[in-house]
């Protein structure tokens, strides 16, 4: 199968897997905006979404997609670090043009795996997941208070007040837009849709598309802390 | 102006591929700003030679920047720092009075150190034999007007055309891959109509050769372009996925 046995394939699984998760980005940003407008519509899409079977069925792609990204970075680094050979060079300095996100994909996609793992702690077990094993045991928090599955903005609001969840999210975040202004144009160049003309606009693109992600998800951590 | 400058150079030196290597330091006194990177090199091992030592083992040929031997990783840098040069078109007066230079081999697993400096880049020649060429039967030369080719298609053959295969695009990827090497040469034939006929089969051998020779998978760092004395350019990269991919999906 030439998409696992070629280098060019296995570059087109991390391509598309990645533009997947983009897009999967772009959609949570989309939604996380509406808790800043009026918690009342946020906690109807947690109520939309909660754990219906579109929601899981989702979820089990997502859960894929994340998986056969960050096997194929693991596969692909190993197998790099094998062509560069033992010896590393005494003296190595980088042209200007390098972007230095390019050069740290691999460490910049495990802060974000790690983030994940934290975020995943916050908000998806105490609102997925205690429905999907059908628990009703609620959040209760050391001050008394108890958060339902579907209250997505109270636990933004609870989440959020603790400064080392909002510095850890600032840091997941920033870890991301690096990973995505370089991630996005690579995953278009990789398919081959790139030419001379199209390599600056695509660069261009994933950079505003990575500052407009970032930001809009930094505004909902920012909002939570403050509300 | 000439000016003399007193250098010091840190020297990579390796008896045979299984030795191992270390660095050996020299001190080289008034060398003219107006030599070339490989003069010097010359008058270094003339030195070496008098005092009855090993001269240091490098690669070079024509000396006039096109036929891809010199292969030098000068100060953190295949070619040295200047861009769109090869080793032998970089010269002194690039450097200053007590400068350390440092100087390695390119360091690739595919190209595996032959003796100090010099390298075994044949894998770049097994990629080529793999299907780098074209064996339609074009006769003789015909009339350059006869199969119209449009001006930008005809230079970006001819910007893909100018690699030298010197090797400096896999000593700089961090990934130790020769994805630029393979897309200009599968590009100056893509481009045009006599090397379209082979296209497929052609992207497809090269490709095979290329992963089955040990080089590494692009990421797209851009270091190839940035370090390459011919600035072939990654669009190249873009064309060769693009074929690959398509020539693929038509099996």
């Amino acid at each position: 199968m030439w998409l696992t046995s070629s280098s060019v394939g296995r570059k087109l699984i991390m391509s598309i897997s990645g533009l997947f998760l983009i897009m999967f980005l772009a959609f949570h940003m989309s939604m996380n905006l509406v808790a800043i407008v009026s918690s009342e519509a946020y906690n109807a899409v947690c109520g939309f979404l909660g754990s219906n079977w579109y929601a899981v069925a989702g979820t089990a792609v997502l859960a894929a997609g994340v998986f056969v990204h960050f096997a194929y970075a693991i596969m692909l680094t190993l197998q790099n670090r094998k062509a560069r050979g033992e010896q590393r060079y005494a003296v190595s300095e980088n042209q200007k043009s390098v972007e230095w996100s390019s050069q740290n994909m691999f460490v910049l996609g495990a802060i974000v795996i790690i983030g994940l793992a934290i975020h995943l702690s916050h908000f998806w077990a105490h609102m997925m997941l205690p429905e999907l094993v059908g628990s009703e045991e609620l959040l209760l928090t050391a001050d008394g208070t108890t958060y339902a599955p579907t209250d997505g903005a109270g636990l933004i609001s609870y989440t959020f007040k603790n400064p080392i969840n909002v510095v850890l999210y600032v840091i997941w975040l920033v870890a991301l837009w690096f990973h995505l202004t370089h991630g996005m144009w690579s995953a278009i160049q990789t398919i081959g849709w790139n030419n001379k003309i199209w390599m600056c606009r695509w660069k261009l693109i994933s950079n505003i598309f990575a500052t407009v992600v970032c930001f809009g998800f930094m505004a909902v951590v920012v909002y939570g802390y403050f509300a | 102006m000439e000016k003399l400058i007193n250098i010091t150079l840190k020297v990579w030196r390796q008896r045979g591929p299984q030795e191992k290597g270390a660095f050996e330091t020299y001190q080289l006194e008034n060398i003219s700003t107006e030599s070339s990177f490989l003069e010097m090199l010359d008058v270094l091992n003339e030195k070496l030679v008098k005092e009855r030592k090993e001269p240091v083992v490098f690669d070079h040929d024509c000396r006039e920047g096109i036929c891809g031997m010199c292969s030098l990783y000068i100060n953190g840098h295949p070619h040295g720092k200047d861009q769109e040069v090869t080793t032998c078109q970089l010269h002194m007066r690039r450097f200053n009075d007590g400068d350390t230079i440092t100087i390695e081999p390119w360091r690739s697993a595919a190209f595996p150190v032959i003796r100090d400096l010099m390298v075994d880049r044949s894998a770049f020649d097994k990629i080529m034999q793999a299907g780098g060429y074209t064996s339609v039967n074009t006769g003789g030369i015909p009339d350059a007007n006869a199969i119209p080719i449009p001006k930008p298609v005809a230079d970006e053959a001819m910007d893909a055309a100018s690699c030298i295969g010197c090797g400096a695009c896999v000593a700089a990827c961090k990934n130790g891959s020769a994805m630029l090497f393979v897309s200009a040469k599968v590009s100056q034939l893509a481009l045009l109509p006599q090397g379209k006929v082979e296209a497929a089969k052609r992207v497809k051998a090269m490709i095979a050769k290329m992963d089955e020779l040990g080089f590494g998978n692009c990421t797209n760092t851009g270091a190839c372009e940035a370090e390459c004395p011919k600035a072939v350019s990654i669009s190249n990269i873009a064309r060769l996925n693009r074929e690959f991919i398509c020539a693929k999906l038509k099996d």
